[in-house]
């Protein structure tokens, strides 16, 4: 059984990320949306250190790019909408961290 | 009107987006400047996220607040704070922000708050 | 105003189209603004558009694309000094080309949304 873990609070506006972190087994997935995608900031990338490679890390394209963030972290794959619908039914559920 | 002037400082601390404080402190800070009192805006914790430019907000539906920040000039407003830890934090340089913008301390920050008559915070 | 209230509850009939503006008459999708739809959206307003209101207009559809805002008077009056020099950059000028309240007026007829904070 696998999970979608959903972040939408930056690192320091909640534990969000830190918690979903703890929370995660290999074959999850991480997908940032909205203030989630500050995540991706250089500065922040210690919080993914321990993260193994089976976890896949993604994050909403159009979220990163209304904040700014225009260059992506190569670490996350970029997604549309249609890609979160996808990702929603690949892993058997959605846990959403606020 | 009377030469009665009081000090105001906006603290911002929210990122953009992701909920409606940053438009709610841009819009009190338009609406202030109308009265020509001093005015002053603070960005601090997550609202030197604010501070990044080239937004393209119309993607996820919204107005874009970089543009917006760049018009707080035409008001002038034009005293404009930011902690130097929070962008340390994010790893946000100093030469990113394309406003004019002053560097505080944190203990420049308390004596920036002290010296205000009335502070709202967003 | 002409309006079309079977198919649209809010529209300016222009040239045979029918260009949606909200309640209070300002344009819904700033695209929709041309010459004709100035000159009607004036009109209503028992303005005649002359150069001196097209290079008011012209400025602030620059505003606006600039800093996604329409301005209050005080920083159209700003631009207006830095773009068009001081003898226009002055609230009684403003006044005579666009009665009453110019910046929301002027916005209007510019095709803009209401000026939000304009008191």
């Amino acid at each position: 059984m696998t999970t979608l873990h959903v972040i939408n609070k930056t690192p320091s506006e909640s534990s969000a990320l830190r918690d979903s972190l703890i929370a995660m087994s290999d074959g999850d997935a991480l997908l940032l949306i909205e203030n989630g995608v500050y995540a991706t900031l250089p500065a922040y990338s210690e919080h993914f250190s321990r993260l193994t490679a089976n976890v896949q890390c993604y994050l909403l394209t159009d979220d990163a790019q209304a904040r700014g963030l225009n260059d992506l972290n190569q670490d996350f794959c970029g997604i549309d909408y249609d890609g979160f619908v996808e990702l929603s039914c690949r892993y058997s559920k959605v846990v959403s961290w606020f | 009107m009377r030469e009665n002037k009081k000090s105001f400082l906006i603290i911002n601390r929210k990122a953009p987006y992701g909920s409606s404080a940053a438009r709610d402190a841009l819009d009190v800070a338009l609406t202030f400047s109308v009265f020509e009192q001093p005015l002053s805006l603070l960005f601090m914790d997550d609202a030197v996220l604010q501070l990044l430019p080239n937004h393209q907000a119309n993607t996820i539906g919204q107005k874009n607040l970089s543009a917006n920040l760049a018009m707080l000039e035409m008001y002038d407003i034009d005293q404009l704070y930011v902690c130097r830890q929070a962008l340390s934090e994010r790893g946000i340089r100093p030469d990113q922000i394309s406003l004019n913008i002053t560097l505080l301390d944190t203990h420049a920050i308390a004596a920036l708050i002290k010296q205000q008559d009335q502070v709202l915070s967003f | 105003m002409t309006t079309d209230n079977s198919t649209q509850p809010h529209a300016l009939q222009v040239n045979g189209l029918a260009i949606p503006v909200d309640p209070e008459g300002y344009l819904r999708h700033l695209e929709d603004w041309n010459e004709a739809v100035a000159t009607q959206l004036a009109a209503q307003e028992a303005i005649q558009l002359t150069e001196a209101h097209w290079e008011i207009l012209r400025l602030l559809r620059q505003f606006y694309q600039q800093f996604e805002m329409s301005p209050a008077m005080r920083p159209l009056i700003k631009a207006i000094t830095a773009e068009l020099g001081s003898d226009k950059g002055k609230s009684i000028y403003l006044m005579s080309l666009f009665p009453g309240s110019p910046a929301k007026l002027a916005s209007k007829i510019a095709g803009l949304p209401k000026p939000t904070n304009c008191l």
